[in-house]
């Protein structure tokens, strides 16, 4: 992404994690929804918290604070599904929050720094850093890989 | 006028016009006697020769006004229905395909047809010889005047009824004059005296008023109420002099059927003028025209695009979602009204939700009613005898999965009647009747749809099937040796594999049934066989239904619903715990004196146990073929009728769980694999 064309915008909704800011580029964003029932599918990597009904598709929703190997928590009033569409594939994100929509000048973004050493290293495209705020992109390849070529984190 | 944008409901018409004929003329040529058939069979023609000339598909209206022609020789009585005049007239419905399907492939819809048309009016043209008939008939022109003649109104209708009560006959009298007659108002006037001795005229085409003024061409036709017999009738008209030709026909009864066949009438009629007016004209009329035949010919019917429907059906969950919320606030508030208005809400909304899931839902019929015909002309090309025999096609499938069954189910009757129904000489040497038999059945069991093709022919012989497929490098030798039979029978579907000792226009069309297992696969189904040399195979196809509706038991395991499909069960039972047994680690009872195990819903689905254990276990007996189980679940919540929805490509396969499904409050269901739970 970091190649890009110089002048091209890059327009992401940006959601937090165990208060850190992320990023999804807007493209891949159906919808953002509060968390709703969730029907629990047995059998399936722990992650995948089970289907909701999106308005009469049923979704499958991955809780991302587990998909990342993070502590997990409760979901509140804040808590919000990000329905993504990406390869065919379309399920909803499990985030703490749903902050913001951002754009900013594609060449901004950088390959993700070494000195990070978070555990979700492997799940980031990459870096941003927008007036104060350090964003980070997320790799959808990497969480939506299909269940079963998935490594234990 | 833009006809373009009719051009989609001309494709659709014309292929259920043409599969209508097809379905008749096959039907005639089982009951050659019976007019009525024919009747049916003109309408829809004559509706295709209306279309075409509208679309500008000259060559397509061309060959049904000749087709017609014979049609109408054949209503006549004027020609006996026979195999070869019916070959023809096939022949004709299968270019008039052609064309269609050219048209539908964006094509012009031209073809040279002048071979078929010249067949086809030989039929007449030796017709008109064989009868050898007084009648100076030129093709086209008794259509007019008959169809003008036989539309009565309501009234007219009642007047013959009654008539006919009183004892009186209904004639349709239709008299022709001879070219050179001088007077002709004066023979008309002298015929219709002859009318009133003999009873009542209660209809003139054309009107009474035209005739005097002379206004018309050389004949007329007039319907009458008489005592008389048809040929006296007949005998005393025909001594007017000047006349070329009297005949009389008796008016059918106005049952439903003839109410069809009037207005038949009234679109030929509609059509008949259309196709002689400008083309502007023609337009209108043509629509009119088919507007009125699909209200007569069949139920009415309007077109819509599949994904309407979905985004249809997905905004009415959506609102039956918030239904549900609804009664949930009504039953807090507990305001009468309210609670009677969301009741009403429910009742209704539940109505329109079985009519828009039923909408996608189409029987197979619409795909199994092109085979007869196909059925029978390979037949006759294979010089074998052969019964078709459908069972359940009023079966009913998605829309998406009808659409593409056609040609792997096609492929597969090709193959029972080419290489297994035998030739009649070989059958009567094996002893079997010399007609063979082909059944195609169709039936729901579970999520799945199974079509069966299933012959009485001579099987699959594994040892020439093994030894080809060696040859052609498909397997081993070694492999051959420990393959069971029913490998060695799928061994058919390997691809590059077609037991055909010759090619054959029929079913070695290049390609194999490795084509028709792909497609199948490809629509998440499966296909197997089932053969006993000398007996006969059994094709069996699996499909899923996509997207359908399907009925099912609610269940409550531990706090989650689940639904069961009820096409597998057999029924719910209650046990008392005691007499649950344990046999090989595996907890058992005894049903009705088989002994079936138990399956614990809540451990295979891991479901976190909340609830205490109660005395009684209750069971959902199910059944997998013969096999049986008892799902223990916690309690029955009731059946309902589902629409069946995946999981999606992320999720796409899930151990025991075949689907989900969306409960009226807005929660997902997740439906039991009886199938899997069942081994």
């Amino acid at each position: 992404m970091a190649d890009n064309d110089n002048r091209q915008m890059q327009k992401v909704i940006v959601f937090e994690l165990v208060n850190k800011e992320y990023a999804i580029p807007v493209e891949y964003v159906l919808s953002i929804e509060k968390v709703s029932t969730i029907t629990r599918v047995p059998g399936v990597e722990p992650f995948v918290m089970g289907v909701i009904n999106l308005k009469g598709t049923i979704t499958p929703i991955i809780d991302l604070r587990m998909r990342f190997g993070l502590e997990q928590k409760e979901y509140d009033e804040s808590s919000r599904i990000i329905i993504i569409s990406f390869n065919e594939f379309e399920v909803g994100l499990i985030v703490d929050s749903a902050r913001d929509v951002l754009e900013f000048p594609a060449d901004l973004i950088e390959p993700q720094p070494k000195v990070i050493g978070m555990q979700e290293i492997d799940f980031i495209n990459g870096v941003v850093k927008v007036d104060k705020r350090l964003l980070i992109l997320i790799k959808l390849e990497r969480i939506l890989q299909v269940l079963g070529t998935t490594q234990s984190i | 006028m833009d006809l373009d944008q009719y051009l989609e409901v001309f494709i659709e018409e014309s292929k259920e016009h043409l599969q209508t004929c097809n379905e008749l003329l096959l039907e005639l040529e089982k009951n050659p006697d019976d007019v009525m058939i024919v009747h049916e069979i003109f309408r829809s023609a004559h509706t295709l020769k209306g279309m075409s000339a509208t679309m500008g598909f000259d060559d397509l209206a061309r060959l049904t006004h000749q087709m017609e022609n014979v049609l109408d020789e054949i209503r006549n009585q004027r020609i006996k229905v026979n195999t070869d005049i019916l070959d023809i007239v096939f022949l004709a419905v299968d270019d008039l395909e052609a064309m269609v399907l050219s048209v539908a492939d964006g094509g012009n819809g031209k073809r040279d047809v002048s071979l078929t048309i010249e067949k086809l009016e030989n039929i007449v043209a030796g017709q008109i010889v064989m009868i050898g008939s007084a009648d100076r008939e030129h093709p086209g022109a008794p259509v007019e005047m008959e169809s003008r003649a036989d539309i009565y109104d309501e009234y007219e209708w009642a007047v013959m009824e009654q008539s006919i009560d009183q004892g009186f006959k209904a004639y349709s009298v239709k008299v022709i004059l001879n070219d050179d007659c001088i007077l002709k108002a004066v023979r008309v006037f002298m015929v219709y005296e002859i009318f009133a001795e003999l009873g009542e005229v209660i209809k003139s085409v054309p009107p009474v008023d035209v005739l005097e003024e002379e206004d018309f061409g050389q004949e007329f036709t007039a319907t009458i109420l008489s005592k008389q017999s048809a040929i006296d009738i007949e005998q005393r008209i025909l001594k007017v002099s000047e006349l070329e030709s009297v005949r009389v026909s008796l008016v059918p009864n106005k049952t439903s059927k003839d109410q069809e066949y009037k207005a038949t009438k009234d679109l030929e009629n509609a059509n008949q003028l259309q196709v002689h007016s400008t083309k502007q004209v023609k337009g209108k009329e043509d629509e009119k025209a088919s507007s009125v035949n699909t209200a007569v010919a069949h139920s009415k019917t309007i077109r819509v695009n599949i994904e309407r429907l979905d985004i249809l059906m997905n905004l009415f969950e959506e609102l039956v979602i918030d239904r549900g919320r609804l009664e949930q606030i009504s039953k807090d508030l507990k305001d009468a009204e309210l609670f009677e208005t969301v009741e009403h809400m429910t009742r209704i909304s539940g109505d329109m939700q079985t009519i828009i899931l039923n909408m996608r839902m189409v029987p197979v019929e619409t795909v199994f009613n092109r085979f007869p015909r196909m059925v029978r002309q390979l037949a006759r090309n294979l010089n074998k005898h052969i019964r078709l025999e459908i069972i359940g096609a009023e079966t009913e499938l998605d829309r998406t999965v009808i659409d593409e069954i056609g040609d792997p189910l096609l492929h597969l009757l090709r193959n029972a009647l080419d290489h297994g129904i035998e030739t009649p000489e070989a059958r009567r040497d094996k002893g079997k009747p010399e007609e063979g038999t082909v059944i195609l059945k169709a039936y729901h069991s579970g999520n799945h749809v199974f079509i069966e093709i299933e012959d009485d022919g001579a099987g699959i012989n594994t040892d020439v099937v093994v030894t080809k497929a060696v040859d052609k490098g498909i397997i081993t030798e070694e492999q051959a040796e420990i393959m069971t039979e029913r490998q060695k029978n799928e061994l058919l579907f390997a691809s590059g594999f077609s037991t055909a000792k010759e090619i054959s226009d029929i079913s070695g069309r290049g390609v194999g049934l490795d084509v028709v297992k792909n497609t199948i696969e490809s629509l998440g189904g499966s296909v197997s066989i089932n053969s006993r040399l000398g007996y006969g195979s059994i094709f069996s196809v699996k499909l899923p239904l996509t997207l359908s509706i399907i009925s099912v038991m609610l269940v409550e395991v531990q706090d989650e619903k689940y639904a069961i499909p009820l096409s597998s069960i057999i029924e719910t039972y209650i046990v008392q715990r005691e007499e649950v047994l344990r046999s090989h680690n595996q907890d058992v009872i005894d049903f009705r004196g088989k002994i079936i195990p138990l399956v614990y819903l809540h451990s295979i689905l891991s479901i976190p146990v909340c609830r205490e254990e109660e005395d009684f276990l209750s069971l959902v007996i199910v059944r997998n073929g013969d096999k049986m189980a008892g799902l223990v679940v916690n309690s029955f919540i009731g059946q309902q009728e589902i629409v069946l929805k995946s999981l999606g490509n992320y999720l796409n396969s899930v151990f025991a769980v075949s689907g989900a499904t969306i409960l009226g409050d807005g929660q997902v269901a997740l439906i039991i694999d009886c199938n899997s739970l069942v081994k």
